[in-house]
């Protein structure tokens, strides 16, 4: 008996298909869900509008290496001494909460849910010299146990714990990286104090504008 | 928290570059466990050293600050760092992290060593 050349045709591509499906599907990493995913820019959702958004909303996202300055590592600690809560408690009211840990006129405007790794969140901080950093967070991983960020004697306290943070600071990269010098005029700082020269000219601008609109309106 | 678990084999790969088998997981704690691995594949004068990412389980945060510090101690002593291995979950971090621009990701261990000149 002959097999029909659809048939074989049939088996051939069964047999052909089969080490594919026999293939195992890539097994999801433990950390899967603790990283945000890829972006190219920075998107924050919607922040009133007192806050100063000026160097996060579109911004390219760079990395570690692409820096001009030298490159610190910080790592800030504070005991929790005699406070009977959990680690992953700890995080979990951290990151909950994130947006109240904040000191006082630093201001979080980020989502009121807490942050999740993927968040963005604008920050608006006091410098010296009346000027307004304006600044914003990526959450890029977070898990159960860790999370990033220097809230640490506001978090202590929440749980009664009246700690100094301990910060040690590692000088990871001393060079500069002059091909990079550049991306000086993304920085933050730089940025934020250039804005609040020109805060006056703004002002005298927005007068003249209204002045003009008025001009121009209709007469009673 | 548990034992984060890391276990590292350096071998030559044709004199002008050593591999690093990463089998584990990559967090802050295994600081000197990786750089003691880029010490010796580094031992012999070898100017060009290749991650096997193929074993790796679990990387946080800490992790990838660890990799940004060999990246700085491969460029300050001029030698260069490839990897290949990663499944498209780590590939994604490293793209996320923006690491992939500085390190050479290949999808063999062969397209690695020829890219190194060592095959």
């Amino acid at each position: 008996m002959t097999t029909p050349p659809d048939q074989t045709e049939q088996a051939e591509v069964i047999e052909r298909a089969q080490p594919d499906e026999a293939q195992p599907a890539e097994p999801t990493a433990r950390d899967a869900a603790n990283w945000a995913q890829s972006i190219s820019t920075l998107s924050v959702g919607e922040v009133p509008q007192e806050a100063i958004n000026r160097n996060v909303e579109g911004k390219r996202v760079l990395g570690p290496m692409q820096g001009f300055g030298k490159m610190w590592q910080k790592t800030y600690r504070v005991r929790l001494y005699g406070a009977d809560v959990r680690p992953t408690e700890v995080i979990a009211a951290w990151k909950r909460d994130f947006g109240s840990f904040w000191p006082e006129k630093n201001h979080f405007y980020g989502p009121l849910t807490g942050i999740e790794p993927g968040d963005v969140a604008v920050l608006n901080l006091p410098m010296p010299g009346r000027v307004k950093l304006s600044t914003g967070i990526f959450g890029m991983y977070a898990d159960d146990e860790s999370f990033t960020f220097m809230t640490l004697r506001n978090v202590a306290e929440r749980f009664g714990v009246d700690g100094d943070p301990e910060t040690q600071v590692v000088c990871v990269d001393r060079r500069r990286q002059w091909r990079r010098a550049g991306n000086i005029r993304h920085s933050a700082t730089i940025r934020s104090g250039l804005y609040a020269v020109g805060a006056p000219f703004r002002m005298i601008a927005g007068g003249r504008k209204k002045d003009a609109g008025g001009k121009r309106g209709p007469s009673a | 928290m548990t034992e984060a678990t890391l276990n590292m084999e350096v071998r030559p790969a044709g004199g002008k570059a050593s591999i690093v088998d990463i089998r584990g997981d990559i967090t802050s704690g295994s600081e000197e466990a990786l750089m003691d691995a880029y010490g010796r594949a580094t031992a012999d004068g070898v100017r060009v050293v290749v991650l096997n990412f193929s074993g790796l389980e679990y990387m946080n945060s800490g992790g990838i600050g660890l990799l940004v510090t060999l990246l700085v101690r491969a460029n300050r002593q001029r030698e260069r760092l490839l990897a290949f291995g990663l499944t498209d979950h780590y590939r994604q971090i490293l793209e996320l992290t923006r690491i992939d621009e500085a390190i050479g990701m290949y999808d063999s261990e062969e397209d690695a060593l020829a890219a190194a000149g060592a095959s």
